[in-house]
């Protein structure tokens, strides 16, 4: 299988009046047309890495990496024009809340289109039929009502959807998805994850899930690395979840109260200083 | 056993929306009371209403021996009922240190002693005297969560109102959390109403729950009976599944 994306000792470091935080130190992977699950806390720096390779770290952000590259291109090197042509492109990006990261002037179906007509050349009418078949494939009953609805008029697993289908509509090779459901109730979760699963299965494409809920994400992906304090501490088979050896990892495993396990007090993290190292 | 909180035929309307439609729940003195349910569903809703943050239509709450009507509270009812927002980023005031925000309760009931009183809310949420002129930017989450449980305890209430306290937080500290809050239960032989999305949350915290939907409640059971599975409500049925997590197929 030939790797789709290559890191390599990725670096994300942001300058601040009280002196350099370094939010991804050394990070390295390889991708394949595969599930990969990204799992730390909040600030393990999952969403850094994420970001730093969709080329979104913020612009006085410092990105460095030995390797960095995407289907033989140098993601570190490229200048902005040829980042620009990847993303949403042949890299897309699912993000965490669609109330925040639609665009709420501007209606669905035209948010859709705008991505498809950025990367390819094609005509108004077949750009608005690519987008109603894409709104159909993310099971939308009614596609040409939702075309024309304001992101404020629809629910959050809608919202997501149209985002998932806007993502997918130009045909990414890779795609990064964000904390995709944290937003959304459980019962609407299953429903969009299942969703992703089917598309990202059927277009053979390469997932980066990223997400702090661990059992979550061994579900849904085949290899998972776990991040701590912008390092990765492991790296783990999703099947072989239970025998994780970090303790770290099993800390994360352990501290979700279970339906039907009596565990009081429920166990903590104990963090100890060694695996920030 | 005496009821602590009792509503009965509640209905709260936003102009055409009825939030809640004709909804009772009991909450015996000492227990820990559990609202599940999706967005919407009215849960959140039902213990603003209790606490006065909503527009009561119809029906009638009962808190130990107030009996209240409409978004009226003395001031004696705020010493013995307390709330704790799911929001610890919006629930703290972000130009106030945590002295100011602890002091501001003890202010407003007239209660004296301030300086050991504050000191000793700190240590009991497990943050030390260190935390006391910090202001809510130089916290975590889940130490501004503590900050806001601190500040609910502070006035030595008898019920507390948690609205999703550790839905904002990691699964890490959301443990911490929640054991704090079974410790603080158990200390001051609190009553709880906890709402939350998350069932395996509630059955660990509660020992009866309702299932709200669209409003209403739709079954009212014991978490032991969750556990064991029998469950009367497709509705409850299916969140069950839900939290059970992602099956490919």
């Amino acid at each position: 299988m030939s790797a789709l994306l290559t890191v390599e000792d990725l670096r994300v470091r942001f300058p601040t009046r009280t002196g350099v935080v370094e939010a991804v130190r050394g990070v390295s992977f390889t991708l394949g047309r595969e599930r990969l699950g990204i799992v730390g806390e909040s600030g393990s720096g999952k969403s850094q890495t994420g970001r730093a390779i969709m080329g979104l770290t913020p612009s006085h952000a410092e990105v460095t990496a030995k390797t960095l590259s995407f289907g033989g291109i140098d993601l570190i090197s490229a200048p902005p024009k040829v980042r620009r042509d990847l993303r949403g492109k042949r890299i897309a990006m699912i993000l965490q809340d669609p109330k925040y990261s639609l665009n709420p002037v501007m209606s669905i179906g035209r948010q859709i289109v705008e991505t498809l007509r950025r990367h390819e050349n094609v005509s108004r009418s077949e750009a608005r039929g690519r987008a109603l078949d894409m709104l159909a494939a993310v099971q939308i009953r009614d596609p040409a009502r939702v075309f024309d609805l304001y992101p404020h008029e629809v629910s959050g697993g809608m919202g997501q959807r149209a985002m998932i289908a806007m993502m997918l509509v130009a045909g990414p090779e890779l795609l990064i998805a964000d904390e995709p459901t944290s937003a959304l109730d459980v019962t609407v979760q299953l429903e969009v994850l299942s969703i992703l699963d089917k598309l990202v299965a059927d277009r053979g494409m390469g997932l980066i899930f990223v997400s702090h809920d661990l059992r979550l994400v061994s579900s849904f992906c085949d290899r998972v690395l776990v991040m701590y304090a912008g390092k990765i501490v492991e790296e783990i088979a999703a099947s072989d979840l239970a025998s994780a050896k970090h303790p770290y990892t099993q800390g994360l495993l352990n501290c979700m109260p279970v339906i039907g396990a009596d565990r009081h007090p429920l166990p903590v993290l104990d963090r100890k200083p060694e695996w920030a190292l | 056993m005496t009821t602590a909180v009792s509503v009965k035929n509640l209905t709260v309307s936003y102009d055409d929306f009825k939030a809640l439609d004709d909804v009772g729940v009991d909450v015996t003195a000492g227990e820990s009371f559990g609202l599940v349910g999706e967005s919407g569903s009215g849960k959140s809703t039902l213990l603003r209403a209790v606490a006065g943050l909503a527009p009561v239509t119809e029906g009638t709450i009962r808190v130990e021996n107030w009996q209240l009507r409409g978004a009226r509270r003395d001031k004696a009812f705020y010493r013995s009922v307390q709330m704790v927002f799911q929001d610890p980023y919006g629930s703290l005031h972000p130009r106030q240190t945590v002295d100011r925000q602890l002091l501001e309760p003890l202010a407003i009931h007239g209660v004296g002693d301030g300086e050991r009183r504050i000191l000793k809310a700190l240590d009991e949420v497990g943050l030390g005297s260190g935390f006391r002129f910090r202001y809510p930017h130089q916290l975590s989450g889940g130490q501004r969560q503590r900050i806001a449980i601190a500040r609910a305890l502070i006035l030595e209430p008898s019920i507390l109102l948690l609205d999703e306290p550790t839905s904002a937080l990691d699964a890490s500290v959301q443990a911490e959390v929640l054991n704090l809050l079974e410790q603080v239960r158990r200390d001051r032989k609190l009553t709880f109403i906890m709402v939350s999305h998350d069932l395996g949350v509630v059955t660990h915290m509660c020992d009866r729950l309702a299932v709200m939907q669209n409003g209403r409640v739709v079954e009212r059971l014991s978490s032991a009976d969750l556990v064991a599975g029998r469950i009367g409500e497709d509705y409850t049925r299916n969140l069950m599944v839900a939290s059970k997590g992602f099956r490919r197929g």
